[in-house]
């Protein structure tokens, strides 16, 4: 997988060199070693590269359950920096779309993808590609926030690791589950009590952390399946601030029911029907003025 | 019940009528009738275990093997070490083959056997088994491996005859566990890239180990407390034998053997034996939910 393949500089050089959560703590850098240039030089100190997001495209997309189709041929492109919603009603294939983007689809019994998912020009869908692999590169948050019940709210960010790499040096670990924690703004929250359980949070603080569970192995691309559904408005909107800061870095696509979200978050946004891509746009343009009248009556709330 | 500012048609309508009350406390009383009815053979285990058991043991009782003599009474019959020693033994080896095999049988069901047809006859197979008297197992070790193998009776024949036993149950109950395991956890395991292994291992397994433990627990206080798989497959000693190549002696066999004494020292070890056997899966239990609690979160 070519972390490289994306070499549009037009998009990266604004955002990517700001990177404010990333950089501004000492966790990227060696708290042993206070130099005072290098807290002024910040970024390019710490983490030499500023991280390209990356695209994801998908063409023919068809998804079944059984013999039953629930995405019926979908092309659609998430563009890299960017946060796409996915908006429609219950049943539409949202869901069952994203969980094609990281083969997550293909764990249910009976259920198979058709047509091709391309993550920087490589299809995942290709017999030769591991998935394992693809699902270490796009990430998945859920819409019940779940940490593994037995481990603590440190173990829980370091099972992204432990689970995938294996054995990391004790030092290491610790740095990069720092990282994920104040990636997902929780830092500040849990520093004090990491080895307490998971589960012992409120409900919008384990959403976040399993956003810094995904964090921990650096994915390419998050997707989020209603990730604010079972949240307080306040949680969701420290969720919404956080999407805010990772597109700098990581392609976000976000499914949603709550359409003020979707106009929230959302760069662009999809609206699907029945299985079928209706339209896609600016988000705007799709809240103020769509092309398909179908998706006026939706998001005017006319149905769904 | 004072009907004041309601008017009487109103409240004729909301109280409770007489009836409902009765039955009321009629249900309620049989409840509690079979409660008491249950309680009454459990305290008087107990109590019979306490009384009986406590006055026969003793430093000696522990140390000593029995010696086969039971005409004269008083010390000379001797404790039960041998026994204890054997069903020690025995179980051990029972679990070591039950355990991992029962786990490993309801993770398959579970994780990978889902929607073959396989797996329903699997589980077919197991709850039959699960029904099979306990001496049926005995026999079927004694056809197999002594009159098959033209050997004799050996403290592993009665392991093996043991884990026949215990495994329907570790399998059902592991697997009841294993089923209650949010789908939701595999799946945010297996999004973050791990291994399907791994997601067992690491977040499966230790997830459902609390609960897994009180079926396999199940499990071995049931073949710690059975005489007849062992009657013809492990036979009976009088001596420690700490080989189980050799024939061994066990808690439940000594207390069939002495509760059928003419002489009272002879019943009253019988009573101590049980009051060890139960002595010994108490403090099994406690152990390992200790362990349970700790690992919780290692």
């Amino acid at each position: 997988m070519s972390r490289d393949a994306h070499p549009s500089p037009v998009e990266q050089t604004p955002e990517q060199m700001l990177q404010p959560h990333d950089h501004s703590s000492p966790a990227g850098g060696p708290s042993a070693q206070p130099v005072a240039t290098e807290a002024a030089t910040g970024a390019a100190g710490t983490q030499s590269v500023a991280k390209v997001a990356h695209e994801v495209r998908l063409e023919r997309l068809r998804a079944f359950y059984g013999a039953s189709e629930q995405v019926k041929g979908i092309d659609l492109s998430f563009p890299p920096n960017q946060v796409t919603a996915i908006i429609g009603p219950s049943g539409c294939g949202k869901s069952t779309m994203v969980r094609c983007i990281n083969r997550m689809h293909e764990e249910i019994p009976g259920a198979r993808a058709e047509g091709r998912v391309l993550l920087d020009e490589l299809d995942i869908y290709d017999p030769a590609v591991d998935v394992i692999a693809v699902r270490r590169a796009v990430g998945m948050v859920f819409q019940k926030p779940n940490p593994f019940p037995t481990m603590s709210i440190f173990d829980n960010v370091a099972a992204g690791l432990r689970l995938t790499v294996g054995r990391s040096r004790r030092g290491e670990l610790q740095h990069r589950v720092e990282s994920a924690l104040r990636g997902a703004g929780l830092w500040d929250e849990v520093s004090g009590r990491l080895s307490s359980p998971g589960v012992g949070l409120s409900g919008g603080q384990q959403q976040r952390l399993c956003i810094a569970r995904s964090l921990a192995v650096d994915p390419e691309v998050l997707l989020m399946d209603e990730p604010c559904s079972a949240l307080d408005p306040i949680a969701t909107l420290k969720i919404e601030e956080l999407i805010e800061q990772l597109k700098t870095r990581i392609t976000i696509v976000i499914v949603t029911h709550n359409m003020q979200q979707a106009a929230r978050v959302a760069d662009r946004t999809a609206f699907m029907l029945a299985g079928e891509l209706v339209e896609v746009g600016p988000t705007n343009e799709i809240f103020t003025k769509p092309s398909d009248p179908r998706t006026e009556e939706y998001v005017t709330g006319k149905f769904g | 019940m004072s009907a004041h500012g309601a008017a009487p048609d109103r409240l004729a309508r909301f109280a409770v009528s007489p009836r409902r009350r009765r039955a009321d406390r009629l249900a309620r009383g049989m409840l509690l009738a079979a409660t008491l009815v249950a309680l009454v053979p459990l305290v008087l285990i107990v109590y019979y275990l306490l009384v009986k058991g406590l006055g026969a043991w003793s430093w000696s009782f522990f140390t000593t093997d029995p010696t086969g003599s039971t005409f004269f009474g008083g010390s000379s019959i001797g404790g039960i070490k041998s026994a204890i020693l054997g069903t020690l033994e025995m179980v051990a080896l029972a679990s070591m083959i039950a355990i991992p095999i029962g786990v490993g049988v309801a993770l398959w069901l579970v994780e990978y056997g889902q929607p073959l047809w396989f797996a329903n006859t699997v589980r077919f197979f197991v709850d039959v088994l699960t029904g099979v008297p306990s001496i049926v197992f005995g026999l079927f070790i004694y056809i197999v491996l002594i009159i098959g193998t033209g050997s004799t009776y050996a403290g592993y024949k009665g392991s093996l005859a043991l884990s026949l036993l215990m495994l329907p149950v570790v399998i059902r109950s592991a697997e009841v566990i294993l089923q209650l395991i949010p789908g939701a956890l595999r799946e945010s395991a297996l999004a973050l890239g791990a291994p399907r292994w791994k997601v067992i291992f690491r977040i499966v397994l230790p997830t459902a180990l609390t609960g897994m433990l009180t079926g396999i627990l199940l499990a071995v206080a049931r073949a710690a407390g059975e005489t007849a798989p062992l009657l013809f497959t492990a036979g009976h000693t009088n001596q420690t034998s700490l080989s189980l190549g050799s024939f061994m002696n066990s808690l439940p066999y000594q207390i069939y053997n002495d509760v059928t004494s003419p002489t009272t020292e002879v019943v009253n070890r019988a009573w101590g034996a049980a009051l060890t056997l139960v002595a010994m899966i108490l403090i099994l239990n406690l152990i390992a939910r200790l362990i349970a609690r700790r690992s919780r979160l290692a």
